[in-house]
């Protein structure tokens, strides 16, 4: 057995592991953290199919980023979750069953149709990071634009729907500031001119 | 086919065939636990770019890592939304169960 054979099979091994550890696990912060390592091991394998970038953008962008914002969520709120196991052995025969028969199902077409399939040359560049960036924005560049707004977007609606108006704090109002007139402001006063005495 | 066999295209797509089956098998199993469904998702996910990167080095095309990119993009903007979301459930009902949001059933 090679080294990248072994490799293959001790990290599938983790990964199957970490995966159902995320599913079962009681306390939602193991369960985060389970998902850390099932996909810091995803990345190890996307390093043997020799897709090197987006194994490091995985590392960076989940583990660095989405994972510590489900961290910081989880333990933001405050959930009683034993509450929430309450009906998990009840759901876990039929849940089994499902995921039991479509592994099946799967395995079945993919053994018939993908056996034996020896791996391509790799591309003539040699570098990973150039051939995805060559593809990404000469023939992709539109989509890649549309991925910046649909990021835009998702900040925007993030802060819109979570964002809080303090009631004692000083701000403007613009809507307020236009709908202003003249008469709320100024108000003209007549007075008589005083005489000087004698 | 041997089972310790060298990997081929086969033993990716089962890998990934795994990893979805237990992420669904996830969601039925926590279906009170928006948060673990959440992550359930995001390993379903997963499972779907191991497909994409076993495919690319296996049928030499670079457009399915360009496609992963554009999933990995989807998907943290998936989760942050859906995070965002989650923290108003919680701040407007003081619960994330999914069985007690029936409010919206009409």
């Amino acid at each position: 057995m090679t080294l990248p054979t072994f490799t293959f099979y001790a990290f599938a091994a983790i990964l199957i592991f970490a995966g159902l550890r995320v599913i079962t696990t009681r306390n939602p912060v193991h369960a985060a953290l389970w998902l850390v390592l099932s996909f810091f091991t995803a990345a190890g394998i996307w390093l043997l199919l020799q897709a090197e970038f987006l194994a490091i953008v995985l590392v960076l962008v989940y583990v660095g980023a989405v994972m510590v914002l489900f961290l910081f969520v989880v333990m933001m709120l405050d959930v009683n979750f034993d509450s929430l196991r309450q009906h998990f052995r009840s759901y876990l025969p039929i849940g089994a069953a499902v995921g039991v028969l479509v592994l099946f199902e799967m395995t079945l077409v993919i053994v018939d149709s993908a056996i034996g399939r020896t791996a391509a040359p790799p591309p003539p560049t040699g570098s990973n990071t150039r051939a995805l960036g060559q593809l990404l924005y000469v023939d992709y560049v539109y989509p890649f634009e549309i991925a910046a707004v649909v990021l835009l977007v998702a900040i925007v609606a993030a802060i819109a729907l979570t964002h809080r108006e303090r009631r004692e704090r000083k701000h403007q109002d613009p809507a307020a500031q236009i709908k202003v007139r003249r008469e709320d402001r100024v108000r003209l006063v007549n007075l008589p001119s005083e005489k000087p005495p004698g | 086919m041997s089972l310790l066999s060298a990997p081929t295209l086969a033993h990716y797509l089962v890998l990934g065939a795994i990893l979805f089956a237990i992420s669904m098998t996830g969601i039925f199993l926590n279906r009170r636990n928006v948060i673990i469904m959440l992550m359930a998702i995001e390993l379903m996910l997963l499972a779907v770019n191991l497909n994409f990167i076993a495919f690319s080095r296996y049928l030499g095309d670079m457009a399915g890592q360009v496609f992963v990119f554009f999933i990995l993009t989807v998907a943290a903007a998936e989760s942050a939304i859906g995070l965002a979301i989650l923290v108003l459930l919680f701040r407007n009902t003081g619960s994330i169960d999914v069985e007690a949001q029936g409010r919206l059933r009409g």
